[in-house]
């Protein structure tokens, strides 16, 4: 099966009923890896045993803004190619985006409150991921106030083309200004900057994390398709009852 | 995970263990009901003899 083949809805719902259940049982295994390394973690000389709340913090922060790019490529797809699959795949993406985006925002806050003395302030990096979650919102929102797919697939695009420049914004946040919370510390010129006892944990739980996203990706593209389907033959049988 | 290991800040380490759970739990469970709710409407469209312009049948999906 090529790539272009893909574009086939059919074919894509084909290949991923063969595909989803091996990704959700190793998503599973890599789950269960993840948070067993991260409960035998030692604790940090600063932070404590609050360092654990990183080993979901930071996979969920990644994936808030990876998942905007996945969008961003996908709006491309929708403007530029005209990708049968590209609309379908961004409104599945956005409201894993959203939870991911509230999940980051929500550990960042409790890990904040021990460590910080505040479950919140309106620094750069915190204030840019509050504005990434509401674009999800208002992203998830115009999909459903839109009723023709085709006119809500271009708004969207265009949306989702003009959120994706908060993305650099959220990432340099820390380096530009000056910010309560800290800078890079994995993702950073001249390597992490983190303990292998701390760094392990945290990367399988980001490569479990990913795989998340993308069996449940999977799984709502597969919806959206079928939900489309769905409209179609509906008006279809509209079309058959008026005639 | 040893609360007892935890420390002083063992309740916000455990409820953003919790709330991570429940989120992503209820994302899946609102994923795989969804596709139940699509597959019973082609069902129903297949039975009412609506067939898709392939031909295909609307429930022919896997």
């Amino acid at each position: 099966m090529t790539l272009i083949d893909l574009a086939n809805p059919t074919r894509f719902l084909t290949l991923t009923a063969r595909v989803l259940p091996w990704l959700a049982g190793l998503t599973g295994l890599l789950l269960l890896i993840g948070l067993y390394q991260s409960a035998m973690a030692p604790d940090d000389y600063q932070q404590g045993a609050t360092v654990k709340i990183m080993f979901i913090h930071v996979p969920n922060a990644w994936l808030s803004m990876f998942v905007w790019g996945v969008m961003t490529l996908a709006a491309l797809g929708t403007l530029v190619w005209r990708h049968p699959l590209a609309d379908v795949a961004a409104k599945a993406a956005a409201p894993i985006g959203a939870c991911f985006t509230f999940l980051a925002l929500v550990t960042g806050s409790l890990w904040g409150r021990p460590m910080w003395g505040t479950y919140w302030e309106w620094d750069a990096r915190l204030t840019s991921v509050l504005i990434l979650f509401l674009m999800y919102l208002g992203l998830i929102a115009l999909w459903r106030a839109v009723e023709d797919p085709s006119r809500a697939a271009r708004a969207a695009a265009v949306l989702t083309l003009v959120g994706a420049i908060n993305l650099p914004i959220i990432k340099f946040s820390v380096d530009w200004w000056n910010t309560l919370h800290q800078p890079a510390s994995v993702l950073r010129m001249g390597g992490p900057a983190l303990d292998r006892a701390f760094l392990i944990p945290l990367l399988v739980m980001a490569v479990a994390f990913s795989l998340l996203f993308l069996t449940l990706h999977l799984a709502a593209l597969r919806n959206e398709i079928l939900s489309r389907r769905v409209r179609a033959l509906q008006m279809m049988q509209a079309s058959r009852q008026a005639a | 995970m040893n609360a007892m290991s935890l420390g002083p800040y063992a309740p916000f380490i455990v409820t953003s263990y919790l709330l991570v759970t429940a989120v992503l739990l209820s994302l899946i469970a609102w994923i795989a009901i969804d596709y139940r709710r699509q597959k019973q409407r082609l069902r129903e469209l297949d039975e009412s003899g609506i067939v898709r312009r392939s031909g295909g049948r609307a429930a022919e999906i896997r």
